[in-house]
């Protein structure tokens, strides 16, 4: 790391700090999930009665083995499912069925999770604006900019999906599996960012990961759904 | 390298051995000195597109790694750093515009490209990480045994009559069934080769039965498409796939995708135990948890080469590890600091 690198990350990290102290006031948020339930289409419900709340101080881990409908609730919470039956409520409202979303999701594979056939440039100003500062901590280099998805690898385009994500001013993100297919220090360095931005901004998040240890180093609380 | 003596030399080749490696003859089973891969490209910031002059781009630089028998070495990585590259080599893949230098020396022989074409599945076997790699529209029984391929059958015909049956043997490869004899030509050595094909193929089927039950693999499962294999029985498809030819060395890339820790030990147990049975398995893979938890070996591949090949126990120490790109790794992992530099040229 080069020293103009270091200066920079701690005028970062103290802007951010003034920045913390600013959102001081910002409301609280609640998202609940009220008598969930949930099957596809011709098979047995895979989510039943489920209850489950959020607050934007928190870091909820869902725990269960696989096939048991983990990423099934991330969609359920991110509004990219309906509920059977129940709902999904943010402050007590339902969310929103068109403009942005302040549940945002953040998927398994960012490669899927693209426009293949938009810039990268393109795709973050879609999401509104980013700032330099984040596409700095984040690691995102100048030259990605101009190429498409398939340009990037997993680690790289992750970081883009974060971007997004974060420039829509959410009050929740939910994460399903964000590091499983990252190198240990991509996903150190990912997280560390993530962790940061949702502390200083108040953003509430939900995770799924495979990784106990990564569980237990995250999480404020864990949900066996 | 012939004068060394391996079995008595501790620290060798630029690696540290775990208590499974083995130099069974005196040498190891696999091992690579100095590898460089270059792809021959033309400059991608030239002023226009009729100006741009060819360059010569470095991927892997300087690598060496050994594999001893009896033991799992895993690669370790960031995923798009060139690992997959590496396996192609040695399998011998090479693209039309990569330039390969280095040795490569397979138990106690030295490789060239055209040894190591002959020994792809029948010394080198490669896993590949899914389900994708099998021919969808192929019963994976027939896969297995092998005879998708029409050189395979013709290898059968040369093996009969060297001279005589090669130019016959495609048109036998075209038709599906042996027995038809309406574009073979009616020659006694062409029947000759027929006969022994028949043979080969029922041998082949009895192989492939004996690899299914040892890897608890219904008979029934020898009827079924790819897309209906469940994730697990997948992947012991493709290893039954790996071991046909009695391979030495297996290179498994990224065998365990979106596999919780607990079910990707359950899935190279079947690496181990070929392992303990005098093989050496090259895993490749970027999940450190992973290797460490299975793995006897680690080497750590970075920036185009291996900067460390060391015992697993190692890593239990940071002050063991000696480059600081594994040291950075250490640190990177959940269980201990979970800390990683910011910002894009981290270690640089």
């Amino acid at each position: 790391m080069t020293l103009d690198t270091v200066a920079a990350n701690v005028s970062d990290l103290e802007t951010s700090r003034l920045k913390a102290d600013l959102n001081a006031d910002l409301k609280e948020a609640v998202l609940e999930a009220r008598d969930l339930s949930f099957g596809y289409l011709n098979s047995k419900k895979i989510i039943s009665d489920l209850n489950l709340i959020v607050r934007t101080n928190e870091r909820v881990a869902l725990l269960a083995p696989s096939g048991r409908g983990k990423s099934t609730l991330c969609k359920l919470l991110a509004g990219y499912l309906l509920p059977n039956k129940g709902s999904v409520l943010l402050d007590d409202k339902p969310l929103p069925q068109s403009g942005v979303c302040l549940v945002q999701m953040v998927w398994q594979h960012p490669e899927q999770a693209l426009d293949p056939r938009m810039r990268m440039r393109q795709t973050l100003s879609e999401s509104g604006v980013v700032s330099p500062e984040l596409i700095e901590s984040l690691g995102i280099r100048q030259k990605w900019l101009s190429r498409y998805p398939h340009e990037l690898s997993g680690g790289e385009l992750q970081r883009f999906c974060l971007a997004r994500v974060l420039a829509a001013s959410p009050r929740f993100i939910i994460a399903d599996e964000i590091s499983t297919m990252l190198d240990a220090l991509t996903q150190a360095q990912i997280w560390q960012v993530l962790i940061r931005e949702c502390e200083k901004r108040r953003i509430g998040m939900v995770f799924v990961s495979h990784s106990a240890m990564l569980t237990k180093r995250i999480a404020t609380r864990t949900f066996k759904v | 390298m012939l004068t060394l003596n391996h079995e008595l030399e501790q620290s060798h080749h630029h690696h540290k051995h775990a208590n499974t490696s083995h130099h069974v003859g005196g040498h190891h089973l696999m091992q690579v000195e100095n590898l460089n891969i270059s792809f021959t490209m033309y400059e991608s910031d030239a002023r226009s597109y009729f100006n741009a002059k060819q360059v010569q781009s470095n991927v892997i630089h300087d690598l060496c790694i050994g594999v001893h028998s009896g033991e799992i070495v895993a690669i370790v990585g960031a995923s798009g750093s060139g690992k997959t590259l590496l396996a192609d080599s040695l399998m011998g893949h090479f693209e039309p515009n990569a330039t390969v230098t280095g040795s490569i020396w397979f138990d106690g022989d030295k490789m060239d490209a055209a040894s190591l074409k002959k020994l792809r599945g029948h010394g080198i076997s490669l896993v590949p990480q899914s389900v994708n790699f099998l021919d969808p529209l192929i019963k994976v029984g027939k896969q297995v045994q092998g005879f998708t391929k029409s050189n395979s059958i013709k290898k059968c015909a040369d093996k009969v009559s060297p001279k005589n049956i090669s130019n016959n043997a495609s048109s036998i490869s075209n038709s599906d069934d042996a027995n038809n004899s309406d574009d073979v030509s009616n020659t006694g050595n062409t029947n000759k080769a027929r006969r022994f094909f028949k043979e080969h193929r029922a041998q082949r089927a009895k192989l492939q039965a004996k690899l299914f039950e040892r890897y608890n693999l219904n008979s029934n499962v020898a009827s079924l498409y790819p897309f209906e294999l469940s994730g697990g029985m997948a992947r012991r498809v493709l290893l039954c796939c790996a071991l046909m030819d009695n391979p030495k060395v297996i290179i498994a890339d990224e065998p365990t995708p979106g596999l919780d820790l607990e079910l990707a030990k359950v899935a190279l147990a079947d690496f181990r135990q070929f392992a303990n049975d005098g093989g050496g398995v090259l895993l490749i893979t970027h999940d450190i948890e992973l290797a460490l938890s299975v793995a006897d070996r680690v080497a750590v591949f970075y920036d185009g080469t291996v900067v460390e090949e060391t015992a697993v126990a190692n890593f239990a120490n940071p002050d063991l590890l000696s480059h600081p790109f594994s040291k950075a790794l250490w640190h990177a992992l959940p269980e201990h600091d979970f800390f990683a530099p910011t910002g894009g040229d981290a270690l640089s």
